[in-house]
């Protein structure tokens, strides 16, 4: 042992910087750690569009088909439906689908679709992730003076069949509208817009 | 010969001390009742659900493709697989069950009031850690309920402001809940937390032995050293660790095998009901394990009513009264945050119910019909009764911390016995 007097500032210093190069250290370890958290690159990759024949779907039917591990709906909505979509405005959260991030532009209309009879929409409910359910006759158990929508049954979130969000109710955005186009007269292909932005 | 070994290993390691210390010579209230066996109760449920465990993940696969299967597989081919499994299923509810009671025993005492603040919040802590368990190995069986409660509860996160959406798709690895997410939390399930929860329930029993047994009169067993008469003090030797700080008075008994032998006649009892649900109702009417998870998961398709398991139905209640996604998680959380906060929140000196006002009895009371009430809300489709019935509860559950927090500072309780009445 030397006969030096202890030197306190010195030692602070000394403590001080060990410690910061020891947390960043700690800091960059877990970098490693928490990044292999996200999605990897097989399920980035998994996002591919899906092409969607509707030559068999009828009237009032609704088909689900999967894009990117998530179900889309394809409805075919009949003329009377239609026509209820611009009568119940005033029951809505979002009627005029002012919300930009929920639907791409050509969707941002009375009926939130590109083709006016074809409703695609992401069946996620926007409050906890469940998948409503389709609801086509008797919806006026649910909403009075409508007759068909969509009901969540985990939380009770309510959706007319434009995926427009009812007032009320937990879930607080119009179901999303994936980009999707017609290739044909008789196929969608979803998870793609007509430019070709995904 | 036996002494020999004793002492031996006794030289290396302080067993024969560390035995005395917490078993043989720890000093228990005399007067603790049935309210006090649920604690050993939750160990070895706990012991069951590490071992059973253990052998389910020998025969489980923790894949997308091969885990529904796999749980039939242990359900039919396993030999005594089934019992395992219901062993662990009823053993997860059993867990809970013992949980809450053990909660609500230290609710009814007191026992979360000075000094025993640190043993409370650890408990909470491993009330939190057995919760995250308990999710997680639901998903597991991938079937239906397991998949949408999970994607339900796992968009919970999504509520948060700006990171939300962000920190959701981190949990899951996924768009939505996929293989990703089922072995993430295979490997959270098997390995993280059971090391987590041993760990914790380790400190909940050093700050408990350190701080000493509660009991249901509330007031202290030790005195300040030096103020007990010979006449008063205990006749039993308890450690010296105990005995070298405090006095301690006539009005306890050693943990072993006194309070041993209670716990193992309420074990008898417990143990009893235990194998009545494993062998003659695993399922327990949908509510141990959910009818629609005896269906594979399916990522199109959502059951027609999602509940979780019923020890989670109590906070779903009040995360679904409250008609708007933010401020219903938030109230959620606050549900259980404001139980970790309790020894804070109850400004009161009066430990125990039995000296306490009125109408901290009828507060209480109220506290424990609305948890049940939430409980049944919860875990019920929704109707017009209960669209007004549960935000009352979710109102009054709140409202007993309010209350509390009003009235105990200044209380009107009544006179506190000098020791122990029975």
């Amino acid at each position: 042992m030397s006969n030096v007097p202890v030197d306190n500032s010195r030692r602070r210093f000394l403590t001080a910087a060990t410690t910061v190069v020891g947390g960043a250290g700690a800091v960059a370890v877990a970098v490693p750690f928490i990044a292999s958290w996200n999605p990897s690159a097989r399920a980035k990759s998994a996002g591919a569009p899906v092409e969607v024949d509707i030559t068999k779907l009828e009237l009032g039917q609704l088909i689900r088909v999967e894009w990117r591990g998530k179900p889309v709906w394809v409805v075919y909505r009949t003329p009377k439906m239609l026509e209820q979509l611009g009568q119940i405005g005033d029951k809505l959260l979002d009627p005029e689908s002012t919300e930009e991030k929920q639907q791409p532009s050509y969707a941002k209309n009375m009926t939130r679709s590109s083709r006016e009879e074809i409703l695609v929409a992401v069946g996620i409910c926007t409050h906890l992730g469940c998948s409503p359910t389709y609801i086509s006759e008797g919806y006026e158990e649910i909403v009075e003076g409508v007759n068909s929508g969509f009901f969540c049954p985990c939380h009770g979130s309510k959706f007319d069949l434009a995926g427009r969000v009812f007032k009320g109710v937990p879930a607080g955005l119009n179901l999303q509208i994936p980009p999707y186009y017609y290739i044909d007269d008789t196929t969608i292909l979803i998870g793609k817009d007509k430019e070709g932005a995904a | 010969m036996f002494k020999t070994i004793v002492d031996w290993i006794d030289a290396r390691i302080p067993m024969t001390r560390v035995y005395n210390m917490h078993m043989a010579q720890y000093p228990a209230p005399k007067n603790m009742n049935f309210w006090y066996v649920f604690g050993f109760l939750a160990t070895i449920v706990l012991v069951n659900q590490i071992l059973t465990g253990v052998w389910l993940t020998m025969s489980y696969v923790p894949s997308a493709e091969g885990a529904f299967a796999s749980v039939e597989y242990i359900m039919r081919d396993v030999e005594y697989g089934w019992v395992i499994r219901y062993m662990h299923s009823t053993g997860a509810s059993a867990f809970f069950v013992v949980v809450y009671l053990h909660m609500f025993r230290g609710m009814m005492y007191g026992s979360y009031q000075k000094p025993r603040e640190l043993l409370w919040l650890f408990g909470m802590f491993i009330y939190l850690a057995l919760m995250a368990e308990a999710f997680m190995g639901y998903l597991l069986p991938w079937g239906q309920m397991s998949y949408w409660g999970a994607q339900v509860i796992i968009s919970l996160f999504g509520a948060i402001p700006f990171v939300g959406d962000d920190l959701a798709l981190w949990i899951r690895g996924d768009y939505v809940v996929s293989g990703a997410t089922l072995n993430r939390f295979f490997a959270l399930h098997v390995i993280a937390l059971p090391l987590v929860i041993v760990i914790l329930v380790f400190l909940h029993i050093v700050a408990l032995h350190e701080v000493g047994s509660n009991n249901p009169d509330g007031v202290d067993v030790k005195r300040k050293k030096g103020t007990v008469s010979d006449e008063d003090k205990t006749k039993f030797e308890f450690h010296e660790y105990y005995t070298s700080k405090k006095d301690i008075l006539d009005d306890v008994v050693p943990f072993f095998p006194h309070m041993v032998l209670k716990d193992l006649m309420a074990f008898g009892v417990f143990i009893f009901l235990f194998c009545y649900v494993m062998f003659f109702n695993p399922d327990f009417y949908g509510k141990f394990i959910e009818h629609p998870n005896f269906e594979t998961a399916n990522p199109l398709k959502t059951p027609e009513h999602v509940f979780p398991v019923w020890y989670f139905t109590p906070f779903y209640a009040i995360l679904k009264a409250v008609p708007h996604k933010l401020m219903g998680v938030i109230a959620m959380f606050g549900a259980i945050i404001l139980l970790a906060l309790l020894p804070w929140i109850d400004r009161g000196k009066v430990r125990s119910v039995r000296y306490r006002c009125g109408l901290h009895k009828l507060n209480l009371w109220v506290f424990a019909i609305s948890f049940i009430a939430l409980g049944y809300f919860g875990g019920t489709p929704a109707t017009s009764v209960s669209d007004i019935l549960a935000p009352t509860f979710t109102v009054l559950y709140f409202a007993f911390f309010a209350a509390l927090w009003i009235y105990s500072k200044n209380e009107n309780t009544k006179p506190l016995p000098d020791r122990i009445t029975k």
